[in-house]
């Protein structure tokens, strides 16, 4: 994973409207998506190719579809790399889970 | 949020790893790898088709009350070190253990210069409660960062060495 392709990827409007539309819902296919977007087929295919590349969507073919899919993981890489927010408490975070959802029944 | 075409619901996650495929599988399926990223739980899998999958609470877990056994599964197939199929549940709550077994698919691929694509497929199908953690959107409320936060602390783990320090919610 190349940051600077990520960071291109993340530079466009429309890109971003795309990995918005797949946070919302997944697994869309081509003409899905080109339905949401003011923009040719090739156009979006274009882009989704550059999101590939930048490794923010993974597709699966699913029958004769190809299943589009946001994957969160080189934006949490950046995040790791640019902001520092993390502590040393260690591994608690599951059982602070467990406490909300206990206290809110 | 998840996909929900043809009533299955699956989310993916890829991550690059510079290592080889046979340490990160060691990575995913060794206990004293297990607890060194992500939510550090110990997990212990019997690799075999039918085999038994359980992740117990590490120590700083139990100091804070959670159950001994915080998730487990059964592995359906083990092609090491290429592919993982495991049914996973969690167990932490009531509320989260009466949700389905989910499905997570490891497929690890050695592509260029000695690095690993690690893709993850989890079909949370039924388990909308789970779907919400492992995509971080609990994160806010002391969930940490789901399988984003587990793939970058696998990386950078087996890249440095390093823990990646836990995110443990607000303060």
């Amino acid at each position: 994973m190349d940051d600077n392709l990520v960071f291109k990827a993340l530079g466009d409007p429309t890109r971003r409207f795309l990995l918005d539309l797949l946070f919302e819902r997944e697994g869309r296919t081509l003409s899905e998506l080109e339905s949401q977007v003011d923009m040719t087929r090739i156009g979006v295919m274009k882009h989704l190719r550059l999101l590939e590349a930048a490794g923010l969507v993974v597709t699966r073919r699913s029958g004769r579809e190809k299943l589009h899919y946001l994957n969160p993981v080189p934006i949490r890489l950046i995040h790791d790399r640019w902001i520092d927010k993390y502590t040393a408490r260690h591994a608690s975070a599951l059982a602070n889970l467990k406490t909300t959802l206990e206290e809110q029944k | 949020m998840t996909t929900t075409n043809s009533s299955e619901t699956i989310q993916i996650y890829r991550v690059y790893i510079k290592a080889a495929p046979e340490t990160v599988w060691e990575a995913i399926t060794k206990p004293e790898w297990t607890v060194q990223y992500g939510y550090a739980p110990l997990s212990e899998y019997e690799l075999r088709a039918g085999g038994t999958f359980r992740s117990y609470a590490n120590e700083g877990m139990k100091a804070l009350g959670c159950p001994d056994v915080i998730s487990d599964g059964e592995v359906i197939e083990v092609d090491p070190p290429r592919k993982l199929v495991q049914t996973w549940r969690m167990t932490m709550t009531p509320e989260m253990a009466s949700e389905a077994f989910t499905r997570v698919t490891y497929d690890l691929v050695p592509v260029r210069g000695g690095v690993t694509k690690l893709t993850v497929t989890h079909d949370v199908t039924g388990a909308p409660m789970w779907a919400a953690i492992m995509r971080g959107e609990s994160e806010p409320h002391g969930a940490g960062g789901g399988w984003s936060e587990i793939l970058s602390g696998l990386k950078t783990l087996l890249e440095t060495g390093q823990q990646l320090p836990f995110q443990s919610g607000p303060e």
